[in-house]
């Protein structure tokens, strides 16, 4: 390991890395615009001038040089502090003195290293460069006068999110970041964009001139859109959540989010459920809490447990669908499930549910078997990383499912569970490559499960996994990949039908042979609601969609934002989500309302606090007294080995932006989907 | 010699002659009183009074939303909620000053980048209830349109010690 002597003080560091993270580990901090540990190199801002002996009598740009032994490295001396002076006052003559209007106004590193570099006056009087902006489709808003060129933009679109689409035309002065055709960017990750800006070049459209980074409260949550889980930041004004950030968890996310989690906020403040309803002649009349119990508790008088039945949906908290189950045992009822999409997947063996290898674990994986799934519109953030793992060039990719565009190469082996019956026979080329890779991944998506012969292909991947040797002590290659931030959750509660109960397909069924009289929907709303036939729905959420519009008593819940909630992602980590504001009105959170409901039914759950309804977690799974640690589950027997039907796998995700409530009541998220329709078309 | 002295001037009553002296003097002198509210005191250039939004001479308003003013503010009496004009410019879509919570030192002002948010020459603004002196935009910007030759005049007599 080279040792270094960084402003007089020797350390060593790991051979391989550059000046500028040398400096960083010895805690010298270097000013950089271009520099981003998750981009390649470009060294073309100059931000990061030191002196190096030995070397050139010049400034060196650290972050393009590597350490040496015996280097000496000079950050502080007056030529190092003349030369970013320089590089300071040559980036600033093109930039407009726009501060004031412009969003990255308090969060912008050029203010910033301005501040603690620059110098303190122009020198400068010739007129300023000016640049067309660029129309980059409606989420990212620019502003090319205020370009500094460090294309950091280019290489996350280029490198990251797989799409090349954005680059750099011209040269010196004239250069222009651009997508060469003016069009939208079509990637999913396009919100990263703005954080990655160090000016306000990128910034945010749909929260354009909204708030200022120092009027908001900052609170540090998890994402419930999709079963990723990625680690967000909520910035809230007055109670109303303004924006999302990625906050960084290299397990994780990383420091990328999707589009959809970083915009589809907006759809918090439309659509709500403010106050609870009660249909009467037909129609929804607003209600009273004690109102709405009391229609619930006339309603459930002496109905048989297993005439009840509660579906659980895709975002709720934990907390609430223990609060869930328990009240149904309480009823008598065994019809319980928390999967509306009918996946066939078991709550025994918790292997054959989660992303077993864990979501770091694909910075392993040699060979990746994609079955039934579009990672790109099922989880960005996760595709991103299997892209990463693709430019590594130690990996191989193959697909049997949809055809989709993945940003990288993967072979697609056929559309449907034929393919896959096939390969598990050892018929397809790719099963002795895949046998041959250390770590294989099969990466299996709802698409796959989610149908009649779902527990059969479950079967298929189970053996195929065993005869690929994919399931070690070391190495567990089985990895669910779920659209739902609530289903492992679910699942790991054990919300699923009981002894002699139905699932959701079996509720809908009894609903309209009316052996089903009272539905229980827990923000359930991507079921078929025309089924529920003549049955009472109870339809507790947040927004009114398609479950509020079929209930007959609505009562008004906590979006992920406004209540504190545990999240069980795909991978099995558990993850605590914070407040971030209140519910609008009369709404209140959701284990909250199911204890209250309880108690009006004289089943009083036996929790009053928070705290204790997270025992309950606990004591129901033990895993979730493990907070933020990602495990393999035991392997176990699951699956049903039976037929498999030719029909072609189908991702479960048509329109990556509207998947849920919230997303789907989302202005920004509209616009989103119409930008993509565009686009599709011209192409 | 010294208590001689000071007998002979407390028996001839010299400290109460030159008392009454001094009086008799301001007599004759210019009247320093004015008589409010028909006359009215001199006002320096930098006096801070009622606060007002100015225009451009094209009647655009100058105010951009930057928020530096409410940021600055220690009494945090202003409060600004912006969004993109149709034009795409950054404006204010409400601008509220609570004056009874102002303080008047004048930090907005010192803040604003474009010399919207100024406090005008007119002190006489007293209210007989608290709500008016809740000031939105309109009231803000009609109070510019109003002062806004005492406004100019003032900052260009002051411009030169910015």
């Amino acid at each position: 390991m080279p040792m270094v002597k960084i402003d007089g003080v020797e350390i060593e560091v790991p051979a391989g890395i550059t000046v500028l993270q040398a400096c960083e580990m010895a805690g010298v901090e270097i000013p950089r615009f271009c520099y981003h540990e998750r981009l390649s190199i470009a060294g073309n801002c100059r931000m990061c001038l030191v002196e190096v002996k030995p070397g050139p009598p010049k400034p060196q740009a650290s972050c393009a040089l590597p350490v040496a032994d015996k280097q000496e490295i000079f950050t502080t001396t007056p030529g190092v502090k003349k030369a970013r002076n320089g590089v300071m006052e040559f980036l600033l003559i093109n930039h407009p003195l726009d501060c004031p209007i412009c969003d990255q106004g308090g969060e912008c590193d050029l203010q910033d290293q301005a501040m603690a570099y620059g110098f303190d006056r122009s020198r400068y009087h010739e007129n300023k460069r000016a640049v067309p902006d660029k129309e980059l489709g409606p989420l990212v808003k620019t502003s090319m006068n205020r370009c500094i060129h460090c294309t950091r933009c280019i290489r996350f679109a280029t490198e990251v999110a797989g799409v090349e689409e954005l680059g750099a035309t011209g040269r010196g002065e004239s250069m222009e970041v651009t997508t060469y055709v003016e069009h939208a960017l079509s990637t999913e990750l396009s919100g990263n964009l703005v954080d990655l800006c160090p000016v306000g070049a990128l910034t945010s459209k749909p929260y354009a001139y909204e708030a200022r980074p120092w009027e908001l409260r900052k609170t540090e949550s998890i994402d419930a859109l999709d079963a990723l889980g990625a680690n967000i930041r909520l910035d809230a004004r007055d109670g109303k959540v303004m924006r999302v950030l990625p906050r960084l968890n290299e397990d994780v996310n990383e420091e990328w989010i999707s589009d959809k989690t970083r915009h589809a906020i907006d759809g918090l403040r439309y659509q709500r459920l403010d106050r609870p309803y009660v249909r009467k002649a037909g129609k929804l009349v607003d209600a009273t809490w004690s109102e709405a119990f009391a229609a619930i508790a006339a309603k459930l008088e002496g109905v048989d447990g297993k005439k009840v039945a509660a579906i659980a949906g895709d975002q709720c908290d934990a907390e609430s669908m223990v609060a869930l189950k328990d009240l149904m045992t309480a009823l008598g009822s065994p019809n319980v499930d928390c999967r509306q999409d009918g996946a066939k997947l078991e709550a025994g063996v918790r292997s054959s549910y989660i992303f077993n290898a864990g979501i770091r674990g694909i910075d392993a994986a040699d060979a990746v078997l994609f079955v039934g799934t579009d990672p790109r519109a099922e989880s960005p953030v996760l595709n991103a990383r299997l892209r990463k793992r693709y430019l590594s060039g130690r990996c191989t990719f193959a697909s049997i499912g949809p055809a989709a565009d993945f940003t990288y190469p993967v072979e697609r082996l056929g559309a449907g569970p034929a393919t896959l019956r096939d390969l598990v026979a050892g018929k397809l080329g790719f099963f002795e490559k895949f046998k041959a890779a250390k770590n294989p991944l099969i990466v299996v998506g709802m698409g796959a499960l989610a149908r009649e012969d779902g527990a059969a292909v479950l079967a298929l991947v189970r053996e195929l996994a065993e005869k690929v040797n994919a399931v070690r002590g070391d190495w567990n290659g089985l990895a669910i990949l779920h659209t739902a931030a609530a289903r492992v959750g679910g699942l790991d509660l054990g919300l699923v039908p009981g002894e002699g109960g139905r699932d959701v397909a079996g509720i809908l069924a009894g609903c309209e042979k009316r052996e089903i009289d009272v539905v229980y929907l827990l923000a359930a709303d991507e079921i078929d609601t025309q089924k529920l036939g003549k049955a009472f729905v109870i339809y507790q959420g947040h927004h009114g969609d398609a479950g509020a519009n079929r209930a007959d008593v609505i009562l008004p819940g906590a979006a992920y934002t406004e209540k504190p909630g545990t999240y069980v992602n795909t991978e099995g980590r558990v993850q605590l989500g914070q407040r971030a504001g209140y519910p609008p009105g009369e709404a209140r959170e959701d284990w909250a309302i199911l204890r209250a409901l309880s108690e009006r039914l004289g089943k009083t759950l036996p929790y009053d606090t928070l705290d204790q309804v997270r025992a309950r977690l606990v004591a129901v799974n033990p895993s979730f007294a493990a907070l933020d640690q990602q495990a393999a589950g035991l392997w176990g027997a699951f699956g049903k080995a039976g037929t498999v039907s030719d029909a072609p796998f189908t991702s479960p995700v048509a329109n990556f932006y509207m998947t849920c409530p919230i997303s789907r009541a989302s202005r920004t998220m509209a616009e989103c989907t119409a930008s993509r329709r565009q686009l599709m078309a011209a192409e | 010699m010294a208590a001689l002295d000071r007998a002979a001037r407390s028996f001839l009553l010299t400290e109460l002659v030159m008392g009454f002296a001094l009086t008799f003097k301001y007599m004759f002198k210019a009247k320093v009183t004015v008589n409010y509210p028909y006359e009215k005191g001199p006002l320096g250039p930098r006096f801070r009074g009622e606060h007002a939004l100015r225009r451009y001479p094209n009647g655009e308003e100058r105010c951009i939303a930057c928020k530096l003013c409410e940021a600055i503010c220690p009494a945090q009496a202003i409060t600004i909620e912006a969004e993109p004009r149709d034009d795409g410019s950054r404006r204010t879509t409400r601008y509220d000053i609570d004056m009874t919570k102002c303080i008047y030192c004048g930090f907005c002002q010192e803040a604003c980048p474009v010399d919207a948010i100024v406090e005008g020459p007119n002190f006489e603004f007293s209210t007989e209830t608290r709500e008016e002196l809740m000031y939105d935009k309109n009231k803000l910007l009609a109070n510019g349109d109003r002062w806004e030759g005492e406004i100019a005049a003032n900052l260009q007599a002051d411009s030169a010690y910015r």
